[in-house]
């Protein structure tokens, strides 16, 4: 097979890069502009970020955001592990078929009829609109995510750990706390930093379930930006972006390096032998 | 007195009356929806046995070890241990413990730690489950590789890891689903020979399901072959191998000949059957025949006697054209080809290394056998 570069190959390269990150890098070259205006560059200035500190608003939607994710995410963290252990291990319950596709139909539902329906059900039930009908609405979207990924552990875990556990003498509880939950925690703790994105950068649910007092970042920055883009806004953003950026590398440095950890270790246990 | 083959040791327990079984498997049906694993099957199992389950895949030998684990309930009938009635105790409350096919290391934990994990869910104290664990890892010369994981370990060793934990809480009765399926095969007889000793040192009883007859031959006291639920023939390995009882059996264990003819006389315990080659065969047997019925008749292949000239008697002989030779090194396999165009095996150990004017190819012989080295199958 050819694997040389030729000039289509960069050139293809370059233009898939250009699409995807373009935009992006304009955000981020225009974050620092010492200007006001967006689209003319007057200078590298970092004056920006220190008015986004100093923006109130801005600063408060981000921390609704946080509380809202964190405990959205940990929550759906539980629900979805709990829902994906149901689904792989009970498979001969009745309504198996509809639990399963009643926690799977929020992947592919219309973000904008979930939003309206848990409004309509906020306000029939007189649930006051605010933070907690937020991270609500965060944890039923969220919650499918984390099953999948869980499930898809489970598919391949090993049940032979845990009647090994049993016969051991540990309960049910034990080996579930022992054995089952350190082998999956990295699909748990993966579905819960999944659930944490989608929670951060949801705009439409929340934009349908706060309520006065529980604006969150993205719905700040697009009310914002309706007014005009300033700065302060690429900044928020080159922030967030960065945020983002670095767990993902830090995720993906940890997995490769346990992974080559692992396979070292196993030739070296293959020449002891 | 004459005996089957090789005596291991003078331990018959079965043999007693006085014993009292230490396992008991009473009348155990095992159903999934309607497929039927286990059928009426009652089985005793005594103290300090080495007990193998044998058949081949879906006869039910892994059912009825995991139904004794705890793992799975039977529909019906009922499993006693040391006269304790079993139904209804979850695995975590049986004094039994298990050796995985696949293991079943726990990954996340080092050696010590799952050595020790059986032990800590008895609430022993820390430095007893130390000393046990130490003397588990020198039992299975391991003391190495205490605090290493489980994929920092070869095959071998994680093999011996996993009986290392198994025998830690000193179980009533150890059980082992397959244990040596996933080692090659130098490892897997030195291994055979090991798990003997230690079931010898340890005093323990053991049940092992295996699909490799001469596994359960090398290591069990007992066998008990299996086929779609039922347990077949149950025997010392030297009776399942010279005693076979059905042309299943006979055939599931090692290599045999099965002659099929018509029975010509009876008389007092000897039958003559006929073949279709015109051979004769005379031997005893313990079943009831009458004459004109069909009979079959096994034996090894290491029992028929090769020659050039008719042996006396003309009973038990058969001549016919060597088709194929097969040298093993320690013996060789003769293939014969009769008249009816039945294929016989014959094996000759090669004693010596050199062989004046040996058989050859297309050459004409004869084989033949003493009365009693084969058996009447029933039918």
């Amino acid at each position: 097979m050819n694997t040389s570069w030729t000039r289509f190959n960069i050139a293809s390269v370059v233009f898939g890069f250009a699409f995807l990150y373009l935009p992006i890098l304009l955000l981020v070259i225009y974050s620092f502009n010492e200007s006001r205006l967006v689209t003319v560059w007057a200078g590298f200035s970092t004056k920006w970020y220190r008015e986004l500190f100093n923006n109130q608003g801005l600063m408060d939607a981000a921390w609704v955001t946080v509380r809202v994710g964190l405990v959205s995410a940990t929550f759906a963290t539980v629900l979805g592990t709990l829902a994906a252990l149901a689904l792989t291990r009970y498979t001969r319950f009745n309504g198996r078929i509809l639990f399963s596709g009643m926690v799977f139909a929020p992947l592919v539902m219309p973000e904008v009829i979930t939003g309206l329906s848990l409004l309509l059900l906020f306000v029939a039930v007189d649930f006051g609109r605010g933070f907690w009908t937020v991270t609500l609405a965060h944890i039923t979207f969220t919650m499918c995510f984390v099953a999948v990924v869980v499930q898809s552990r489970l598919m391949s875990f090993d049940r032979s750990l845990e009647e090994a556990a049993m016969d051991l003498g540990a309960g049910p509880v034990t080996t579930f706390l022992q054995i089952t939950l350190p082998v999956i925690l990295p699909a748990v703790i993966a579905g819960w930093m999944l659930a944490f994105t989608l929670s951060l950068d949801d705009l439409v649910i929340a934009s349908f379930t706060s309520g006065p007092g529980a604006t969150t970042l993205p719905m700040k920055i697009y009310s914002q930006v309706r007014l005009g883009v300033t700065p302060e806004i690429n900044a928020v953003c080159t922030l967030l972006i960065g945020a983002v950026a670095i767990g993902v590398i830090i995720a993906s440095v940890l997995n490769k390096s346990r992974e080559v950890r692992r396979l070292r270790d196993e030739q070296a246990a293959f020449a002891n032998h | 007195m004459k005996s089957l083959g090789s005596i291991r040791r003078s331990f018959e327990p079965w043999n007693d009356p006085n014993q009292r079984p230490y396992i008991a498997f009473e009348n155990i049906t095992k159903k999934f929806g309607d497929f039927v694993a286990v059928k009426d099957l009652t089985l005793h199992i005594f103290q300090r046995e080495f007990f193998a389950l044998l058949g081949g895949s879906g006869c039910g030998k892994s059912t009825l070890l995991r139904m004794l684990a705890g793992f799975e309930n039977p529909t019906e009938g009922q499993i006693l241990l040391d006269g304790e009635n079993m139904s209804g105790v979850p695995p975590y409350k049986r004094p039994v413990n298990m050796m995985f096919q696949s293991y079943a290391l726990f990954p996340h934990m080092s050696v010590e730690k799952n050595i020790a994990f059986g032990l800590k869910q008895d609430g022993m104290a820390k430095s007893e489950i130390d000393d046990r664990v130490n003397n588990m890892l020198k039992l299975v010369k391991l003391d190495q590789f205490g605090k290493r994981k489980p994929h920092q370990l070869s095959g071998g060793q994680r093999q011996r890891v996993a009986l290392a934990r198994s025998i830690a809480k000193r179980p009533k009765v150890l059980l082992l689903d397959e244990p040596l399926g996933a080692l090659d095969k130098k490892l897997r007889e030195e291994t055979q020979f090991e798990l003997m000793d230690l079931q010898q040192d340890l005093g323990l009883t053991f049940v092992v399901v295996t699909h490799d007859q001469e596994e359960a031959m090398t290591m069990a006291d007992r066998i008990a072959v299996m086929d779609v639920g039922r347990i077949i023939q149950i025997g010392t390995p030297a009776e399942i191998y010279e005693a076979p009882k059905s042309e299943f059996v006979a055939s599931f264990i090692g290599d045999i000949n099965i002659f099929r003819g018509e029975v010509t006389a009876v008389k007092g315990g000897v039958v003559d059957i006929e073949t279709p080659d015109g051979m004769v065969i005379r031997s005893e047997t313990p079943h009831a025949h009458a004459t004109g019925e069909k009979a079959s008749f096994a034996i090894r292949p290491e029992k028929l006697r090769v020659s050039r000239t008719r042996p006396e008697g003309g009973i038990n002989a058969a001549s016919g054209e060597v088709w194929d030779i097969g040298y093993l090194g320690d013996m060789t396999v003769f293939h014969i080809k009769l008249k009816s165009g039945d294929v016989v095996k014959a094996s000759l150990l090669n004693a010596v290394r050199t062989v004046e004017d040996p058989f050859s190819y297309d050459e004409e012989i004869w084989v033949s056998f003493a009365p009693d080295s084969g058996v009447v199958l029933s039918n």
